[in-house]
């Protein structure tokens, strides 16, 4: 048990020293698809180029967590659309408001918008052009005549008010073979034909690669998509001369300029940075470190993720393990409670933490903490019931006072089954950790997350084979600790 | 909580005379079943007696509310004249001296880590701890080399011995021996009492032990006490229950008996 504690604490000073060397610079967002982390990388090089500090917080996840990250402060700056605006974060607004409308509306809340950057990114249906063509489909009324097509969509439209509810209301399309998925996966399910209709951006680089036909939209249902910055407004005052930078770049972007940068990273697999830079006539900056270099830097940030939040389980699950096995009906409730934080998806448990701790490591650890409790708890409750009463009654007919029973009889004998819960706490946080980075926690999801979204195989075995080899080593890990552990006296398993 | 009466401590000398244990008009049942149906019983110091009767007769009952593992229903139980209660329970308990049929050894710790475990927690040295373990080992004939072993490396009866000598670490004045010797075979079964009849002659203790053996009874105990149905049937010496039993009970449980000993 002394072990333990000196792990836990040993982690903890880890995390200290890790955050107390941050300095403050203008801090940027991006969503989980391309063409957001080039805007972001363009926005950071453009601030660079000028004297600017700035980093850049890659593929944070959908619109709702980038609105709650700059609303809370956690960022000051992303890249996002009219449309969005009007439609999901405002969704008072009129769907004609002009960009002054949405400046006033925006303003209550601490938030500014550029002026528009110069391109368009609108929702959009597409199918594989050779099938449109045979079925004689080219606008979404079309759509109506074919009841069982199977539709694809990516999360976030189906989810929207302005999305796929919308669509299926006004066109009164009647497909009932209607599921959800990653957007960049939706392009592969197109291509093996698993689905024959997904929503797509009107910049998408795919759309010439997989030769797609966009459906028209002639019942005019997705609003004006205009990208714009939208930022802080205390980062005006902050560093005027930041927002003068982002301002600059209003006007300079346009669609064939920007499906350009996405087919550059999507198809031809450079990276955000290199494509950003050559559009600001940059030198392309050093390609970020070498494989070991990145593999080192993911490690520790995932090792961080992963050991805080177990540590601070144990220490946590450890007395309510052994409060649920005194109190039998205490013991109903907190097993009760800490079962239901399991069935909470862990997606949803990651955004959950956002309002309380931001974006970043604190609300992946907190997530993380959460998810360790069950075990922890349940298998420390189970190996203390389990003891067998003899043992109990002798120690309490010795005169032993209650916490010499338990710290020299009771922990031990179930100090097996203890582990084996913080085992299985472990080897889960390390898979989980991977959703981290949805919420800008890095680690080896960061990866993972881009080659889902590039359709990039290398970069996703970066992410996944270190992750399945630390779930690994930290299975090994507990097996060594509890052989070393486990008295000489408790391996036998005769009963005496 | 004010401890009713006065401490129990080692000294006591103005209660020599009285008994040990008491039990008062004392009741225990389990749900709907009788285990402990009134029953008053005083245990005088220095006394080996064998509480005798069949299973779920309240024998074992009787002796774990001796322990304060169970509370009675009704009535008191007293130990060295003071009312067991929480206030008084965890220093009359470092004052006896328990041993149950599986011997209850911790099966994590070694030998010594089993005696040392309340010493030590009392504030002994290791030194004095070993050197108590020492003289205890050869007391009860168990090889020196095995306190460094784990229970689960020992046979049965160096396990019983163990258990014997955990509980003697402390040289309590009560022994409490809950079918000590219950798993044993013959052989070392005999052993052991043969040994636990010296110890008990020599060491001045007042013992209660539990057996459903009479045999074992009749020769290491000078008072018995038979239950039936959580009450005493008769209590007497082996003698006195053999030659006017007080029931056909008492006749044929101590027939059940094949070889009796000649009573000590």
């Amino acid at each position: 048990m002394r072990l333990l504690l000196a792990l836990v604490l040993g982690l903890a000073c880890m995390v200290a020293v890790a955050y107390a060397a941050t300095p403050p610079p203008v801090r940027i967002g991006s969503k989980a698809f391309t063409e957001s982390v080039v805007l972001g990388e363009i926005a950071r090089l453009d601030l660079h180029e000028h004297g600017i500090d700035a980093v850049h917080r890659r593929s944070l996840g959908g619109t709702r967590i980038l609105w709650r990250a700059l609303r809370h402060g956690d960022i000051d700056v992303y890249p996002e659309y009219t449309g969005t605006i009007v439609q999901e974060l405002l969704p008072d607004t009129p769907r004609g408001a002009s960009l002054a409308q949405l400046r006033a509306r925006l303003k209550p809340l601490g938030i500014g918008m550029t002026a528009p950057l110069g391109f368009e990114d609108s929702y959009a249906l597409g199918m594989r052009t050779r099938l449109a063509q045979k079925l004689g489909i080219s606008t979404i009324s079309d759509l109506r005549a074919h009841p069982d097509l199977a539709l694809g969509f990516s999360n976030e439209f189906m989810d929207r008010e302005d999305g796929w509810k919308r669509l299926k209301r006004v066109y009164r399309l009647p497909q009932t073979d209607v599921r959800g998925m990653d957007h960049a996966l939706a392009y592969r399910a197109l291509a093996s034909g698993a689905i024959v209709v997904t929503d797509l951006y009107t910049t998408d680089a795919e759309i010439p690669y997989y030769h797609l036909r966009v459906l028209r939209d002639d019942r005019h249902v997705f609003p004006a998509y205009r990208a714009v910055y939208l930022y802080r407004l205390d980062l005006a005052q902050r560093d005027p001369g930041a927002l003068a930078v982002l301002e600059h770049l209003a006007g300079r972007i346009d669609v064939a300029a920007m499906q350009r940068m996405n087919a550059a990273v999507k198809l031809d697999h450079a990276s955000e940075t290199a494509v950003a830079a050559r559009f600001l006539g940059l030198p392309a900056p050093a390609t970020r470190g070498g494989l070991v270099h990145r593999l080192l830097l993911r490690s520790g940030q995932h090792l961080i993720l992963v050991g805080i939040s177990l540590g601070l389980a144990i220490v946590l699950a450890l007395p309510l393990g052994i409060v649920a096995a005194r109190w039998q009906r205490l013991g109903h409730a907190v097993m009760a409670l800490t079962g239901v934080l399991q069935t909470v998806p862990s997606l949803a448990m990651f955004v959950f933490m956002i309002p309380l701790f931001g974006i970043g490591a604190e609300p992946a650890i907190a997530a993380l903490f959460f998810y360790s409790l069950l075990p922890i708890v349940r298998n420390t409750h189970a190996g203390l019931r389990g003891i067998d009463p003899a043992l109990l009654e002798s120690a309490a007919v010795m005169g032993l006072p209650a916490h010499v029973r338990l710290l020299q009889v009771e922990l031990p004998l179930a100090r097996r089954s203890i582990l084996a819960g913080i085992k299985t706490a472990a080897v889960i946080n390390v898979g989980t950790a991977t959703l981290g980075a949805l919420i800008g926690a890095g680690g080896y999801g960061q990866p993972i997350l881009t080659g889902i979204r590039l359709d990039d195989l290398g970069l996703i075995l970066e992410g996944a084979i270190p992750a399945a080899v630390l779930a690994l080593v930290a299975q090994g890990l507990f097996e060594a600790l509890e052989r070393a552990w486990t008295p000489r006296g408790l391996r036998r398993r005769t009963v005496h | 909580m004010g401890a009713r009466g006065r401490k129990i401590t080692g000294e006591a000398a103005d209660t020599a005379d009285a008994p040990m244990f008491e039990l008062l008009g004392v009741r225990k049942h389990y749900g709907d079943s009788i285990a402990v149906d009134g029953i008053s019983l005083a245990f005088a110091r220095g006394v080996v007696t064998a509480l005798i009767g069949s299973s779920g007769s309240g024998k074992s009952t009787l002796l774990r509310l001796l322990t304060g593992l169970l509370r009675p229903d009704a009535g008191e139980v007293r130990f060295d004249g003071c009312s067991l209660d929480a206030a008084t329970l965890r220093q009359a308990r470092q004052r006896m001296g328990y041993v149950i049929q599986e011997g209850g050894l911790f099966p994590h710790r070694t030998v010594l880590g089993n005696l040392s475990l309340l010493p030590v927690h009392l504030g002994w040295s290791g030194a004095r701890v070993l050197e108590r373990a020492r003289e205890l080992a050869v007391r009860v004939q168990l090889p020196e080399a095995l306190l460094q072993r784990y229970p689960s490396e020992l046979s049965g009866g160096q396990r019983q011995r163990v258990a014997l000598m955990r509980a003697l670490m402390l040289d309590p004045p009560v022994l409490l021996l809950d079918e000590p010797l219950g798993a044993l075979d013959p052989i070392v079964r005999s052993e052991l009492q043969e040994q636990l009849a010296d110890m008990f002659a020599e060491l001045d203790k007042t013992v209660l032990l539990v057996t459903h053996d009479v045999a074992e009874a009749a020769w290491l105990a000078s008072r018995l006490v038979l239950l039936r149905d959580g009450r005493v049937e008769q209590d007497g010496s082996f003698a006195q229950l053999r030659q006017s039993p007080a029931s056909t009970h008492v006749r044929r449980f101590l027939a059940s008996a094949r070889s009796l000993p000649e009573a000590p």
